[in-house]
């Protein structure tokens, strides 16, 4: 079969709404665009533990602090699943880490801004939880089958964690008046940043096209946000906060909100590296992964000793050998 | 001296039983450099949620696979023998329990 | 001392060394030396976060004066803490948070085995389900300690220091007085002289295997009794009560 041909399979296939298994041929570029996204995902997921975890232990009642617990678990979780699904396309999580930590590898610009009240809690898991629901369910069914697969287990354990987020939200809305303020301004901090995290709008989205072709990605930035939002507003509305966008107004016609323009200058800055946490949140990651290091490589060597303890090697066979990852 | 180099550990596949009497499906995998972390590993990635009585890990490189290229040889012959399932079969109207 | 405020004395005892340890296996969050190993020290936290609501609220119940598992956990200073010693201990690096795991673990693992049969309801049905967790603990920490102590020198160093650090702390779990003599009597707690031997056989199981030395016993230190703890206690609960010391007037 020639490239072509292959190639119009591959396509007759996702057409077909068939799913794309890892053994199936697939053109090189579909291997990579998925790599990124896939990866980046998964980074998302572990980078986010960082923001939501630096109130565990401040967390103001036990019941607080085992749901905050349990969600920033799951997120974890979900990092796994997520690389597990990458790992299908042919590289190692270790070179996933390499490239996070080196900054050849994106992970979701909220992420880069701090928690810096209680209510932040809240407004991460309505808001930034929220949004990435509303883009995880249309992920689910994506073409590609292990990241399809793995969306439909994220999307089912996810389901708890925008209701954490507002419950907090809407505690906090109708405490003190201090408490009320905290919730204010965590929306007031977080809404812009989170409206942001679909990214740039479809005319600027130069990867859409073989994305939405490939039936990677099955809706485009722009749809998603705008699901986002609306439902969102009522949500905000119905605890008494108000969302900081002056030109959000609901058109009749449109049956959908309409909405200011983000400041994008702060998104690509971000983006870039220029956040406030861009640095702290993966000076973090590496300085975790550095201080592991001993651990894994006292399993790993103590792994070997028990195998050669049932298999004992060849004298020659020993010097400069390693252990690899895999084959 | 062994020689290590810094990595992850091994991909175990994880096959978790919901329920006795119910076949081991497969969940994900985790990573883990031998068999008791994998099973703990597993236990605590697929399982958080009543999920499981029973686990097996399997190491990915021991998993032997068919490729999609052979499927036409291994799968399609199966496609004309219509006759290992009951529905070819005619039976007298009438006739119960079979 | 009257059988109730002992009774309330031990529950506060079980509570807090599962509170103290349950907040300091959560530090490690996003800390660990590989994914995997968040989510099990993140179950392990859950699991103790449990243990000790289940033990605070109980509290609550026995001493009838309204209070809940949130004003034993959060309006109580340093020296009313009754959690061990051991429980506070510092994370440090990974090797040091899976000894002091495994040297606690082992004591929860025999002291709810025991507890199970408990006279008191609340306390034996607490142990019945904690035994069901501290049993996952211990396996936990012992394969961990096993890998550390037979992986590579460093590691095998590493570990047995913790190990050789932490050991002071040990005598303190088994520390008794009017509290414990009077509910022995009761049949509702434990001699813990008989916990010890069974603690002592898990341990030198354990070390056996990992290849180390267990310490000598020197000094021990003391407290958990009389709620005098190590400074790094004031740290852990002024950062764990913040929000409801700062805003007295809320609910959260």
């Amino acid at each position: 079969m020639t490239d072509l041909e292959k190639l119009e399979k591959f396509q007759a296939k996702i057409d077909a709404e068939d799913k794309i298994e890892p053994k199936d041929w697939m053109p090189e570029e579909y291997r990579k665009h998925l790599q990124r996204q896939i990866s980046q995902h998964a980074h998302s997921e572990v980078i986010g533990m960082q923001p939501e975890g630096n109130w565990i232990s401040r967390a103001p009642s036990l019941r607080a602090k085992v749901v905050l617990l349990a969600k920033i678990q799951d997120e974890a979780g979900h990092g796994q699943y997520l690389y597990s699904a990458a790992e299908t396309l042919g590289k190692s999580r270790d070179e996933f880490i390499e490239e996070l930590q080196s900054g050849k590898a994106k992970y979701s610009s909220i992420f880069n801004y701090p928690t810096l009240s209680w209510a932040d809690m809240g407004a991460v898991g309505w808001l930034v939880d929220g949004a990435a629901i509303v883009n995880q369910v249309s992920l689910q069914r994506t073409s590609y089958g292990p990241y399809s697969r793995a969306m439909v287990r994220i999307c089912k354990e996810e389901s708890f964690h925008q209701r954490q987020g507002y419950e907090i939200m809407a505690h906090l809305a109708k405490g003190t008046l201090e408490q009320k303020a905290m919730a204010q301004d965590a929306l007031n901090r977080f809404w812009w940043p989170s409206i942001m995290m679909f990214g740039p709008h479809d005319s600027d989205s130069p990867n859409t096209g073989n994305a939405v072709k490939w039936k990677i990605k099955r809706e485009t930035n722009d749809e998603l946000r705008q699901k986002f939002i609306d439902k969102t507003v009522q949500q905000a509305e119905i605890i008494g906060l108000t969302i900081p966008d002056k030109e959000l107004k609901w058109n009749e016609e449109k049956g959908h909100y309409d909405f200011g323009e983000m400041d994008w200058d702060e998104f690509w800055r971000i983006v870039k590296g220029n956040g406030p946490c861009n640095k702290q949140r993966l000076a973090h990651h590496i300085k975790a992964h550095q201080d592991g290091r001993w651990v894994r490589e006292a399993a790993l060597t103590y792994a070997k000793k028990q195998k050669e303890k049932q298999f004992p090697p060849q004298p020659s066979q020993r010097e400069g050998e390693e252990l690899e990852i895999r084959d | 001296m062994i020689n290590i180099k810094d990595n992850q550990g091994d991909i175990w596949e994880v096959f978790v039983q919901s329920k006795s009497g119910l076949p081991h499906k497969h969940a994900g995998s985790v990573h883990a450099t031998d068999k008791e972390m994998a099973l703990q590993n597993a236990r605590d990635l697929y399982t958080r949620r009543n999920e499981g009585t029973c686990i097996w890990v399997v190491p990915l490189k021991e998993i032997v696979s068919s490729m999609p290229s052979e499927s036409e040889s291994f799968f399609d012959p199966s496609d004309d023998k219509i006759y290992r399932h009951p529905t070819h079969y005619i039976m007298p109207e009438g006739a119960k329990h079979i | 001392m009257t059988a109730k405020e002992a009774l309330l004395n031990y529950c506060l005892r079980l509570g807090d060394s599962s509170l103290i340890l349950g907040q300091r296996m959560s530090e490690w969050c996003s800390n660990g030396p590989i994914l995997e190993e968040d989510i099990a020290m993140t179950n392990i936290a859950l699991d103790l976060f449990g243990q000790a609501r289940t033990m605070l609220t109980y509290a609550g119940e026995i001493e009838e004066k309204g209070k809940t598992e949130d004003d034993f956990a959060y309006k109580r200073n340093e020296r009313e803490f009754y959690n061990s010693l051991l429980s506070e201990r510092p994370n440090g690096h990974f090797g040091d948070t899976i000894a002091r795991n495994f040297l606690q673990s082992a004591y929860f693992f025999h002291l709810y085995t025991t507890l199970s049969s408990s006279k008191d309801d609340m306390i034996s049905a607490h142990a019945v389900k904690s035994l069901k967790e501290v049993t996952y603990h211990l396996r936990h920490s012992a394969e961990w300690l096993v890998r550390l102590g037979d992986g590579t020198a460093e590691s095998h160093e590493k570990v047995q220091i913790s190990l050789d650090d932490l050991w002071e702390f040990t005598g303190d779990l088994f520390e008794m007085n009017e509290v414990d003599e009077l509910l022995i009597k009761e049949g509702i707690a434990v001699d813990l002289n008989e916990i010890k031997k069974e603690w002592i056989k898990t341990v030198d199981q354990v070390l056996e295997r990992a290849t180390l030395k267990k310490p000598e016993n020197g000094y021990m230190q003391t407290g958990r009794l009389n709620a005098i703890h190590s400074e790094y206690l004031g740290h852990l609960i002024a950062e764990m009560q913040f929000l409801p010391r700062a805003y007295p007037d809320a609910k959260w």
